[in-house]
């Protein structure tokens, strides 16, 4: 019989006995009618039992049949406790659920290699030493002309590959009124032939595509931008769509599954760096430099030919800088290069989350243990309470393996439902949570998917779960000593003293859960309530752009217009919004500081910018329209405290390097209040304003192609006006388009979207964790109540008072609780250290956050205990001592 | 009973030999051919006669199918495979092997 055969009789149990008695019988009844005497024929046959049991063994798959038994029999054990299995369900479930989904997103972001040939041969450059703000620094930023220069240098040893941000840009395939947006990418030609990257129709671009500035508008677009954006039609190879200024032609596909270099961005459109307008500039840094290692190449000696040709770059383009101490330029070409692995891939998402990622995925991992900790209780419970079926199964010859089973199989049921359920929460929970971590403008857009290595994970972890919670349990219920169990009980106190250690245990990661959540929430609180030093309230950032760059008086004709528009305040424009991640700055001299080498930060604003942002002016006066840049400028206090002493600076000037052409001297005529400018955690910075009409050193006047209008609305919620707004910027003037509205407001929440992700599932597992180790509780202390009624009973009736026996039901549970505690804050403070740079002005050893988990746990354990020690109040002497 | 003993190792033999001169026989008349053909010196605990058939029937040397007898009753009946010729084969080498060695020892003991 073939081997599925017998795995199938297995599930057939019935019928493979009726076929072996109907055998059987024929035998007796076939001797019967030869005329042999009844009784003699059965006992010539043999025991018909044992017979039919040895035949059995043939026919199914032994081990698998006791499986299947097992089975059945733990499902009907779970069935008879109904609340208590759906309780422990329900908790595993959403502990297996939280890990798989902190699995998803953690292997999805940071542990999932590039679909790229080579991947660990991948490295990111980064340059780790003293920033321009003199502060040790590492960044992954490189001018062009510096990468030219090390590429060729190392040609041959290692492939360099120019990647710039990957950046949400306007493009339009027909008529300029329909914008689109699409998320787009410089990339090096050599890109897509060295990362083995092949096409899924037309072409891929290669080095032939990246030789000429400006001269190579082709583009290849990503699979997944081709199938949502395209519907993958194959005409869409030689479309051309235009960005700014410059008509681009799609030249092909890229293959399915490649979305760039940086998880959390998925790229639409890759286009040469030969078409990024800053790829001359020696000043700008705007691209990442990946570097593929040829097999075999050794990297140091690779590293110190980059450094060295790359210091060579600095040292040659130090000579031009200007207010800048020789001191500081000295300590900033000391840095070093740094071969980053990049794998996985490079990006901001990445680097700013990986903390926040790992932090959640071992607070979910705490909860996943305490969840097992009332699993493995309930089990012990229940194995006491079967103390007796056991040892009736070990007299009767059952073995210590086949007992671990028996017990096993159950927590295997457990394990099983609540990995299904959490594998639909995970199914859920994962995309919330990239949607918490995104601004809603600006989603980052990661693939997540549910393939083998998710399932893995889930199926390993429900193993793990079930040995977990399941081993000591099955161990304790296969060596009960029959003798001693079948009399009445061995020592009652051992079972007691395990669950105490799970109390003890589970309190302790309980409460460093809810230490942790109280921190990170701290952190949020106090981030979000720090000043900004301007107005949100019914604020709009109007994020505008204009074909071919156009004047001053352009933007004021378009600022008017809006102006004039109903429900609106006040309008203003400026070349970026503030907290909006656009830094300009530049070194400040002719000071009574001197040549300081700190960095002032700047703002173009046209008049009105302040009224509309609601800063305060302390002294001077705001911008007229006849005021330009490079003349005049408005200071805030961090300025006239790190260039005038503090001293109010109205009146006076400085100079700072004006676009590589040298010093521009500017006369200060306002005095405004701190504002925050690009973070909202570090210190305020020296910032100062210029006028938006800007003239280039040559005397013509700046034309800007993007700013934005900050318009205050009258409407509470003023995203109401962004259709308004949206049709009448190009009525204004006809080369006019809005890109994007935001409100300030979400700008700023940008700033605390990682703490605010952290804060809200931190509390959320806290919750989770108080719950379930209150449940925990409750059930220890019910278990202990009914082992000790008789005890409780006898002091009752000697008169015990009530609080004496809610003493003695509680003691031993609330000395656990406690020393549970004391471990978890010491665990607490100890892990504190590690997360510094998590928190926000909260201290670890602050008293309001030792006090805060503390009170919850103690409401949980008193909540907890309330119905075991009324329980145990009531009980009635007479009757208990009846009953034995 | 104790006749048993001497035919456990050979009850393979015996009940594959049977079978390839007479296909088609239910357990009791496989006992039966047994014990007739023998002289009632072999003689098997009859109910041990299945586990030995349905083990000879996993490992693929018999197989069975059920009949309905003239009488009405069901009954369940055996055949060799092709796998049980060979089996009969090496068993009979076997058996001619260890009793020729057996007969040596006697004879020249």
């Amino acid at each position: 019989m073939a081997l599925w055969r017998r795995i199938a009789n297995v599930f057939r149990g019935e019928r493979v006995n009726r076929e072996l008695d109907e055998e059987m019988e024929a035998h007796i009844e076939e001797a019967m009618a030869q005329g042999r005497d009844a009784g003699e024929v059965r006992r010539a046959f043999g025991s018909a039992l044992r017979h039919r049991e040895e035949s059995r063994d043939f026919r199914v798959l032994g081990w698998l049949d006791a499986l299947r038994a097992d089975a059945i029999f733990g499902w009907r054990q779970l069935l008879k406790t109904k609340v208590t299995t759906l309780a422990a369900v329900l908790s595993l479930a959403l502990a297996i659920g939280a890990c798989t989904a902190a699995f998803r997103l953690i292997d999805a972001l940071l542990l999932r290699p590039l679909p790229v040939a080579n991947p660990e041969r991948l490295y990111d450059l980064a340059k780790t030493g003293i920033g321009p703000d003199g502060k040790a620094a590492s960044y992954d930023s490189w001018a062009y002309p510096c990468f030219a220069l090390m590429r060729d240098a190392v040609k041959g040893q290692a492939e360099l590959m120019a990647v710039s941000n990957a950046e949400e840009t306007d493009v339009t395939y027909k008529s300029d009124a329909e914008m689109e947006k699409a998320y787009l990418q410089y990339v090096s030609g050599s890109l897509f032939p060295a990362l083995g990257i092949a096409p899924a129709a037309g072409r891929v671009l290669t080095e032939s595509d990246d030789v000429t500035p400006g001269e190579h508008p082709y583009a290849v677009i990503s699979y997944d931008y081709w199938t949502h954006r395209f519907g993958q039609d194959r005409d869409v190879v030689g479309k051309t769509f235009r960005m700014g200024n410059e008509l681009y032609q799609v030249v092909g596909v890229a293959k399915e599954g490649f979305t760039g270099t940086e998880p959390g961005t998925m790229v639409d459109i890759f286009v040469p760096t030969m078409m990024h307008p800053a790829v001359t500039r020696r000043d700008e840094t705007w691209h990442r430099t990946l570097v593929l290692v040829e097999a075999g190449a050794a990297r140091e000696p690779l590293r110190q030919q980059m450094e060295a040709t790359s210091k060579a770059f600095e040292e040659e383009r130090a000579k031009g800088f200007i207010g800048v101490p020789k001191e500081r330029i000295k300590e900033y070409l000391k840095y070093r290069l740094a071969l980053e692995p990049a794998a996985t891939g490079v990006s901001e998402l990445q680097s700013e989350t990986r903390r926040p990622l790992m932090v959640l995925g071992v607070l979910v991992a705490l909860v996943l243990l305490i969840a097992c900790a009332n699993v493995a209780n309930l089990l012990t419970a229940q194995g006491a309470a079967r103390a007796r079926e056991m040892a009736v199964r070990v007299s009767m010859g059952g073995g210590k393996l086949r007992l671990m089973q028996l017990v096993l199989v159950q927590s295997a049921w457990l394990a099983l439902l609540a990995a299904l359920l959490g594998g639909l929460f995970a199914w859920w929970a994962g995309p919330f949570v990239v949607n918490m971590i995104n601004p809603p403008d600006n989603p980052a857009r990661l693939l997540l998917p549910a393939d083998w290595r998710v399932l893995g994970f889930g199926v390993a972890l429900a193993l793990g779960v079930t040995l977990l919670f399941g081993l000591v349990p099955a161990v304790r219920a296969s060596s009960v000593n029959p003798v001693s169990a079948l009399k009445g009980g061995e020592d009652p106190h051992a079972k007691r003293r395990l669950m105490h250690a799970l109390v003890a245990a589970q309190v302790a990661f309980c409460f460093l859960v809810l230490f942790l959540a109280g921190l990170f929430v701290a952190t949020f609180e106090r981030l979000t309530h720090e000043p900004t030093g301007f107005s949100t309230d019914r604020l709009l950032v109007v994020d505008t752009v204009a074909k071919n760059g156009q004047p001053n008086e352009f933007w004021n004709q378009v600022a008017e217009r809006l102006g004039r528009v109903n429900g609106v305040e006040r309008v203003a424009v400026a070349d970026a919004a503030l907290l909006a991640g656009f830094s300009w700055n530049n070194f400040v001299s002719g000071t009574n500081a001197g040549a300081n080498g700190v960095l002032s930060y700047m703002r173009a604003v046209s008049p009105g910018w302040l009224d509309a942002m609601k800063i305060e002016l302390i002294d001077g006066r705001d911008f007229r329209p006849e005021d330009t840049h490079p003349g005049v400028a408005l200071v805030n206090e961090t300025f006239a405290k790190t260039y005038f002493d503090g001293v109010d600076p109205v009146g006076k000037t400085f100079d700072f390097a004006y676009a590589e052409s040298g010093r521009m001297r500017v006369e200060i005529v306002g005095y405004v209040r701190d504002v925050r400018y690009r973070d909202l955690r570090e210190p305020m910075l020296p910032q100062f304003y210029v006028p938006f009409r800007s003239f280039a050193p040559n005397g013509e006047e700046w034309k800007r192609n993007r700013a934005v209008l900050l318009v205050r609305t009258a409407s509470a919620d003023p995203l109401v006006m962004a259709s308004i707004l949206r049709q009448e910027v190009p009525q204004a003037r006809p080369e006019f388009r809005v890109s994007r509205i935001q409100t300030q407001l979400e700008i700023n929440q940008s700033h605390t979207v990682r703490e605010r992700l952290l804060a809200t599932l931190a509390a959320f597992f806290a919750g989770v964790a108080v719950v379930l180790s209150g449940i925990g509780l409750y059930g220890v202390l019910y278990y202990s109540v009914l082992q000790r009624q008789k005890e409780i009973g006898i002091r009752i009736a000697v008169g015990a008072p009530g609080e004496k026996i809610a003493g003695l039901v509680t003691r031993d549970v609330f000395a656990m609780v406690l020393g549970g505690a004391v471990a978890g804050l010491a665990l607490g403070i100890s892990s504190a250290r590690f997360l510094e740079s998590l928190f926000y002005q909260v201290k670890a050893s602050d008293w309001s956050m030792i006090a805060l988990p503390a009170g919850a746990l103690l409401a949980a354990a008193l909540l907890a205990s309330i119905v075991p020690v009324l329980r145990a109040m009531r009980i009635d002497p007479v009757e208990m001592l009846r009953a034995e | 009973m104790a006749k048993t003993d001497a035919l456990q190792g050979a009850l393979d033999l015996l009940v594959l030999k049977i079978l390839s001169r007479r296909p088609g026989l239910h357990g009791y008349a496989i006992m039966t051919a047994i014990q007739g053909m023998s002289d009632e010196v072999l003689r098997v605990e009859e109910g041990s006669l299945y586990p030995a058939l349905h083990r000879m029937e996993e490992a693929r040397w018999i197989q069975a199918e059920w009949i309905t007898k003239e009488n009405g009753k069901r009954a369940r009946i055996y055949e060799l495979t092709r796998a049980g010729k060979q089996q009969l084969g090496l068993e009979e080498t076997r058996w001619a092997a260890v009793t020729g060695a057996v007969n040596r020892v006697l004879r020249e003991a």
